[in-house]
């Protein structure tokens, strides 16, 4: 499943970050890991962008970003 | 005696209470500037302290060292070039994590390294114990406990800094951040290949030069090959062998393999110095977020934000802009008194005093802007605003946080521009400074009521309405154009941290203020003096001009006439008489000072201009008004009623008369209206706009951009509507 699919208040654990160099590159230094849990705090109101929980914070990604990033065991 | 000198650089992730910090170092004794060649703010101040001359530096706040921004850049380059004694990385202790990510980067570049877990009254309040002598061993790092916005903790910092930056320095025994085993290996011996093979010795430390080589870094690769010479291919080939072996045996980038396993080796570190006591307590600003970002009212809320601002800024702003006015005039006033007649008498009101007036009058604007955007920023709504806005930015290609610059154009571009410094990246900067004139700012509207007025009638309003669409259209369309051509590539990712609100500090909010204040003040107000002084020169000069009329000895003559009138006039007459006589004189003086205007070097310009105006409807004497609308909008109207002599009263009525009888169209007008809406913009924001993109070229290409696409336009709408008419 990926990221963007996900609905808000779920979490999920990342399997996979895609997408090219920098921006990915830019994600994991910002701590979305592989294995890491990450937590869905909602959309914005216009359904674009995403904030996000990952290592004690907030973080926001817009869908299209977000759509590079696979999860599993979404709960 | 003198005082030793050491110099200090903060640096840290963004919203760590960097700054918070810095400012309770240093005071109000700042000095704020740009890093050279760029226009991220360069923050220093001097401390004396502990028998020490403290120079502190505020480096740009980073996530990482990894040079993808102009922040990141800055930083690292001046760790490594300036080479400061000691660098103090603030770490927020709520957020150590990934705070520790810079941190073990600090570590690898070894410099003298001093960490700082600012916050820690939060991280406790949290449930957060971290163990700082464990870390501090770990790490081999000194560590200090502060709490920012408290002023705690902040002598000791300084006390450890200084202590530490007179220590000798010892390059570690033991390798504190390590890699897996196939990593290691392949730093260790690309490291001592450049130890053998380089001639000049590589300004660096080795082995972080390895890693960063490993690691495919442009920068450090330019810079070492540049010292090795004819050793260059020999080590870009021994750097290829390793990434091409590494990719094999990770299945992955280097530099991808590299940072998860920085993340796994802070995860060793956390797991040993912090311990979580207390479940998740009730987060005051998740709650707050529930109703600031909430899908239904989220955006009323932040409309009425906006709203806020731009009243505070433009309304409570107008009560100082009035003072300052007055002030400026009573000067000019008093002045006039005092000084003789002459040539400097002119130039020192007319232009100097005038030109300093129409700069120092937007100072209260701009210090009530900052300080809401002060407190937006502190706050952390900013990164709120840029979450609500961005789907919507992004559509334009630009990023959310480009939605407040523009919306402040409709006030004022200067501030408006100015306000673009919010931004982070160049690009998203750039564009949305090229965009903002578009927004029409109210500078402008008094040129649309004149015009709208006498010509629309009942349907000004209606006209008014869609001069303001059409340059919120045309800034989308350029927006566009300028993405996908000039500053191509997409909008920064929006990869944002949307930090916890806090409670602003009066103190920090004040200084935030004063300092991109003072930048205004100081670095426009040479320009726009300059261009006033120009104006002034281009519209006084030449001084003699052969009248069609001796309108001197005219006036005295009437005023002679009707003198002799009065005394023989019947006493219930006289009143009549002497306001006879006033008009006439006012009459006269009027058409001098239109003869003045059309003969002065700005007049023969705007003749010389008129062929080029007249493919769009405005005659000789639109074309100067408009000339002289580059000293500030405002002008345009005031020049219309010296050229279409047309009386000076505040209400516009009379001009709107003239006007209809000049034999302008209401197509004309229309075409005027466009060409004012869209027009290089005025000398401040011009000003402004060389200020901030930091380039004369960006401000001349914005200068001819506007003005084209003004003309353009004019012309669709003046021989295109010529056409429908007919």
């Amino acid at each position: 499943m990926l990221l963007s699919e996900m609905k808000e208040n779920q979490t999920a654990r990342i399997v996979h970050i895609g997408g090219n160099g920098a921006l990915r590159r830019r994600i994991l230094e910002m701590g979305i890991l592989k294995g890491s849990e990450i937590y869905v705090e909602k959309y914005a109101p216009l359904k674009d962008p995403i904030e996000l929980i990952i290592k004690g914070y907030h973080l926001s990604l817009r869908v299209e970003e977000a759509a590079q990033i696979t999860v599993d065991n979404v709960k | 005696m003198n005082q030793k000198r050491l110099s200090i650089a903060l640096a840290g992730n963004p919203n760590s209470g960097k700054t918070t910090i810095f400012n309770n170092m240093t005071g109000t004794r700042q000095k704020v500037g740009n890093w050279p060649g760029v226009t991220v703010e360069k923050k220093e101040g001097h401390v004396k302290k502990f028998g020490y001359d403290l120079k502190i530096i505020d480096l740009p706040g980073t996530y990482s060292l990894t040079p993808f921004t102009i922040e990141e850049i800055i930083a690292r380059d001046f760790v490594l070039e300036e080479r400061p004694d000691v660098v103090i990385d603030i770490i927020d202790a709520s957020n150590l994590e990934r705070s520790l990510y810079l941190a073990t980067q600090f570590r690898e570049i070894d410099c003298k390294v001093l960490f700082a877990l600012n916050m820690a009254d939060v991280a406790r309040s949290r449930g957060f114990k971290i163990d700082d002598k464990k870390l501090s061993e770990l790490l081999d790092v000194p560590v200090v406990f502060t709490i920012g916005n408290k002023n705690q903790g902040i002598d000791t910092l300084l006390e450890k800094a200084i202590e530490l930056a007179e220590s000798s320095y010892e390059i570690p025994k033991k390798r504190r951040v390590k890699y897996s085993k196939d990593i290691e290996n392949s730093i260790s011996s690309l490291k001592s290949f450049l130890d053998n093979w380089t001639e000049e010795s590589i300004p660096y430390n080795t082995r972080w030069t390895a890693i960063k080589l490993l690691e495919d870094d442009k920068i450090v690769k330019k810079r070492v090959l540049s010292k090795a010479g004819e050793n260059s291919r020999k080590i870009l080939q021994e750097v290829q062998i390793h990434r091409d072996f590494l990719v094999d045996r990770f299945d992955d980038d280097p530099e991808i393999v590299m940072t998860d396993e920085r993340y796994g080796f802070i995860a060793g570190i956390i797991k040993e110095v912090l311990t979580a006591s207390a479940k998740q307590r009730i987060d005051i600003s998740r709650n707050i977020d529930l109703v600031l970002t909430n899908r239904f009212v989220g955006f009323p809320i932040f409309v009425f934000f906006i709203w806020a601002m731009f009243q505070l800024t433009f309304s409570l702003g107008a009560y100082p802009m009035e003072w300052i006015g007055m002030g400026v005039n009573l000067v000019s006033k008093s002045l006039a008194h005092v000084l003789p007649n002459n040539l400097f008498k002119d130039f020192l009101l007319d232009g100097v005093i005038a030109g300093v007036g129409s700069v120092v009058i937007f100072l209260p604007n701009i210090l009530i802007l900052f300080f809401c955007i002060a407190i937006f920023e502190d706050t952390g709504y900013m990164s709120r605003a840029a979450f609500l806005m961005d789907k919507i930015m992004h559509l334009i290609g630009l990023h959310g946080k480009s939605f407040i610059p523009m919306l402040m154009g409709f006030g004022c571009n200067v501030p408006a521009i100015m306000a673009s410094r919010t931004l982070e990246s160049e690009k998203d900067r750039k564009l949305t400074i090229l965009i903002t004139p578009f927004m029409s700012c109210s500078a402008k509207l008094p040129v649309y009521i004149v015009l709208a007025g006498a010509f629309f009638g009942a349907r000004a309003g209606t006209v008014i309405f869609g001069i303001y669409l059409a340059g919120i259209i045309l800034s989308i369309v350029t927006g566009r154009l300028f993405r996908s051509t000039l500053l191509r590539g997409a909008d920064a990712p929006f990869v944002m941290e949307l930090p916890p609100y806090r409670a602003p500090m009066i103190k920090s909010l004040l200084i935030h203020m004063w300092d991109r204040s003072k930048i205004f003040l100081k670095k426009m107000g040479g320009i726009i003096l300059i261009g006033s002084v120009v104006v002034w020169i281009l519209s006084a000069f030449p001084q003699n001009i052969s009248y069609s009329l001796d309108y001197n000895s005219a006036i005295s003559e009437i005023k002679a006439s009707y003198n002799a009138k009065i005394e023989t006039a019947h006493e219930s007459e006289k009143k009549l008489v002497a306001k006879k006589r006033d008009d006439t004189v006012a009459e006269l003086i009027k058409a001098k000072k239109a003869e003045k205007a059309e003969k002065s070097f700005m007049g023969s310009i705007g003749k010389v201009l008129a062929p080029v105006f007249a493919p769009i409807g405005i005659d000789w004497r639109g074309s100067i008004a408009l000339l002289t609308g580059f000293v500030a909008k405002e002008i345009v109207v005031s020049t219309m009623g010296v050229l279409y002599a047309a009386d000076e009263t505040e209400d516009s009525a009379a001009l709107q008369n003239a006007l209809l009888s000049s034999g302008m169209t209401p197509l004309g007008a229309l075409a005027m209206m466009a060409f004012v809406l869209l027009y290089m913009p005025c000398l401040a924001t011009v000003a402004a706009i060389r200020r901030e993109t930091g380039s004369f070229k960006w401000m001349i290409f914005s200068v001819v951009y506007s003005t084209l696409l003004a003309w353009g336009v004019a012309f669709c709408i003046y021989q295109g509507g010529k056409i429908l008419v007919t």
